[in-house]
């Protein structure tokens, strides 16, 4: 058994590795209205040529989600849109993003009104050791949202509401949020980005370390966000990329190989790789 | 055959029966293929451990054992008067004894001690022969008795992980025991000074003046002996005190650096050189700060027109604080490196600088650990003698203030166990009921940091 599916897989490394990448992204990468745009972007890890090339738009007031298989860069072009690559010394970003006509690696941009602009919610639920409302707090204080400790209050309240968990944790903000499930503690998290009121909110697989249930409230949640936040969704789940976006994007070994609206990528993609893998090819 | 040659002729031979337990575990396996419980090497390890373990025990009854034995029989030879005697007379003649035995000569001996000598060293004889042939055979036939239980079925690997657990156990018994025999030996040498001076004098008194003991009693007159010991506990704490002042900020400022500012190769070089600190022998500690800080902090202060005694309290504490450093230093980068990288994007995530992540996020996380660092740099500073006894006096004066001369509780057990005394006295006494009220103090701290931990952590997993 074992022997049969590691064939399979070679043969299809080998099948993805014969066919050409196109030089140039297929389908309509500009929108109408864009939040952010991305023109000419390289990364670099050290010699590793990590993200090739790559322009985009991210329109406002909508959900773009970012697919394809382990390695193929949508992550770490991702973590461009609001700088978290800094934190790797080795990682070296060229090209130009822009949000809102700014270009963000321009040296007087500040990163942390930047990422104020620009939040983050990443794979594995990463609440601070702290109660449920020090977590939501925490944004607000840092940027000095909030004037009083009502209207902190008030942040509070709206981002959890906002979340969808503020039934669920009302009578116990004073509670760690590590005591939380997995799913609530993601939505924590959420609610905890909403909080700086972004223009974009950033999700890394933000539903691969929870449960059904709880994707499925996460879903409907970023399902609700879209209305006032642009989204950008990086995911594994081709489902779950169909279920939630309005646009789609598939990554290839560091190039955008095809994006579209997520209806035509699903029911009509015109590249051969982003037929094989959402029809579960390879992947 | 000597006791190290003995015991390494029981490894040696616990070796073979490694060698001869996997061969025939390895034989029968390939008999049968498959079928042992066990894999080879445990059926070689069992066979080891069978013949060596006991013989090993033997070995040591018989080294240990063997003089309380010949002490007792050697009272034979003792003259009535001897056996009659208080226990220092029969401490005396068995030195005699051991003194013609090791060879010593310390010219003519009273003819018992010569025929008790000799009948030592004939029972060493003896003693090294039996311990030979018991040992040997021992080791020989408990191998053999673990040799002949390999077969397929037998469970080596389960009756090996058994016998390892019982090592282990005993070997952390060890340590506990040792814990509990200082601590019994320390209590009960102050039950006795505790009958000489009444205990609220010793815990309450405001003055320590153990000098004039033999002067009263050679009736000379002066000052009455005082064991009050409040003055040195005073001493400990400001000098700790002032070590942490020092050491606690540097340490952990130095080890926020090290963990979240410095790049890997700064890392590389300047962890290393904070741990050589943590290397450097106190007495050299001492050195510099007797030599060098002491008279520093005296010029200053005597320019700031301020009264310094030439060895305060500060210069040593100053010293000590350098000494703690990389305790506290080392070990708060390792459980600042322990937080994970997911809280700190988490908090980058959300726009925060460096320093707001780090005093927002990574400490509260990372503070049990810190805060258990800190225990063992004060355990550290309340146990260090030599800067002291080098550095801030030995006066016991009562004093708060840093620029005075104070002493220390360990520095004060220096002094008074240095030297010839009578041990009945209560002055020598009284470095033990220091040393148990040093242990209780810092047992004490010890409980209420962790209390004060469990109560505040932030747990992040």
């Amino acid at each position: 058994m074992e022997i049969v599916v590691s064939d399979s897989m070679v043969q299809n490394t080998n099948q993805v590795e014969g066919r050409a990448v196109p030089e140039k992204t297929l389908g309509n990468i500009h929108v109408d209205n864009p939040r952010m745009t991305a023109r000419n972007v390289d990364v670099f890890y050290g010699d590793k040529h990590a993200i090739d090339n790559i322009s985009l738009d991210i329109g406002a007031s909508q959900v773009i989600s970012f697919i394809g298989p382990s390695g193929c860069g949508k992550s770490t072009f991702l973590r461009c849109l609001n700088r978290m690559n800094d934190t790797i010394d080795i990682c070296q970003v060229e090209g130009e993003i822009k949000i809102d006509q700014q270009n963000i690696y321009d040296p007087a941009i500040d990163v942390v009104s930047l990422r104020a602009r620009v939040g983050m919610v990443f794979q594995k639920p990463n609440p601070f050791p702290k109660s449920i409302f020090d977590n939501i707090a925490y944004g607000p204080r840092i940027h000095g949202l909030a004037a009083s400790k009502v209207e902190l209050d008030q942040i509070v309240e709206s981002s959890l509401q906002r979340a969808g968990l503020w039934e669920e944790v009302k009578d116990r903000l004073d509670q760690p949020g590590t005591g939380l499930s997995g799913g609530q503690q993601q939505r924590l998290c959420i609610a905890r980005a909403i909080a700086v009121s972004p223009e974009v909110i950033l999700m890394d697989e933000p539903c691969s370390a929870l449960d059904p249930i709880a994707t499925a409230k996460v879903e409907e949640l970023i399902h609700e966000l879209r209305e006032q936040y642009t989204i950008v969704i990086v995911t594994h789940s081709m489902q779950q990329a169909a279920r939630v976006s309005d646009r789609t994007a598939y990554f290839h070994l560091g190039k955008l190989v095809e994006v579209g609206e997520t209806k035509q990528i699903f029911t009509n993609p015109q590249h051969e790789l982003t037929q094989d893998y959402i029809t579960g090819r390879f992947g | 055959m000597s006791f190290t040659n003995l015991m390494l002729a029981v490894l040696v031979i616990g070796a073979l029966y490694f060698i001869a337990g996997q061969r025939v575990a390895l034989a029968l396996r390939s008999g049968n293929a498959g079928k042992l419980h066990s894999l080879p090497h445990y059926h070689g390890l069992w066979a080891a451990i069978t013949s060596a373990l006991p013989a090993l025990i033997v070995l040591l009854t018989i080294v240990i054992g063997k003089d309380l034995l010949f002490q007792f029989w050697a009272r034979d030879y003792f003259p009535q008067d001897i056996l009659n005697g208080d226990a220092v007379d029969r401490a005396i003649a068995l030195a005699k004894v051991s003194n013609v035995v090791n060879g010593i000569d310390f010219g003519q001996v009273e003819p018992w001690v010569q025929s008790a000598g000799d009948a030592w060293i004939r029972w060493e004889a003896n003693a090294v022969v039996v311990a030979n042939s018991l040992v040997l055979a021992v080791s020989l036939v408990g191998g053999l008795l673990g040799y002949r239980r390999i077969n397929p079925t037998f469970r080596s690997r389960n009756n090996v992980e058994r016998i390892l657990t019982w090592m282990l156990i005993g070997s952390s018994l060890v340590a506990i025991l040792t814990t509990v025999g200082i601590v019994l030996s320390v209590l009960f040498e102050s039950i006795r000074f505790f009958k000489l001076i009444p205990p609220q004098d010793f815990l309450f008194g405001l003055e320590w003046n153990p000098q004039f003991e033999g002067a009263e009693r050679a009736g000379s007159g002066g000052g009455t002996a005082t064991y009050g010991m409040v003055p040195m506990f005073v001493g400990t704490f400001l000098i700790s005190a002032i070590a942490l002042t020092v050491a606690v900020p540097i340490g952990l400022f130095s080890a926020i650096y090290l963990a979240e500012y410095a790049t890997p190769r700064i890392r590389g070089v300047v962890k290393p050189l904070l741990e050589i600190l943590a290397g450097v022998p106190t007495v050299v500690y001492g050195f510099f700060a007797a030599l060098t800080v002491a008279p520093f902090v005296k010029s200053v202060g005597e320019s700031m027109g301020l009264e310094v005694a030439s060895e305060s309290a500060l210069a040593a504490g100053l010293v000590m604080g350098v000494m703690i450093i990389p305790f506290i230093s080392s070990l708060s980068d390792d459980v600042i490196n322990a937080v994970p990288q997911s809280l700190r994007d988490a908090a980058y995530g959300l726009g925060s600088t460096r320093s707001e992540a780090v005093r927002q996020v990574v400490l509260p996380a990372a503070l049990p650990g810190i805060v258990a660092a800190v225990i063992l740099a004060v355990s550290r500073a309340v146990g260090e003698t030599m800067i002291v006894v080098m550095a801030a006096g030995l006066a016991a004066n009562l004093s708060f203030n840093p620029l005075d001369a104070v002493t220390t509780v360990t520095s004060q057990i220096v002094t008074i166990l240095v030297g010839d005394q009578e041990f009945e006295s209560a002055k020598t006494l009284s470095a033990f009921a220091l040393a148990l009220m040093l242990i209780v103090t810092t047992l004490a701290l010890n409980y209420f940091a962790l209390q004060i931990v469990k109560k505040y952590r932030e747990q992040y997993d």
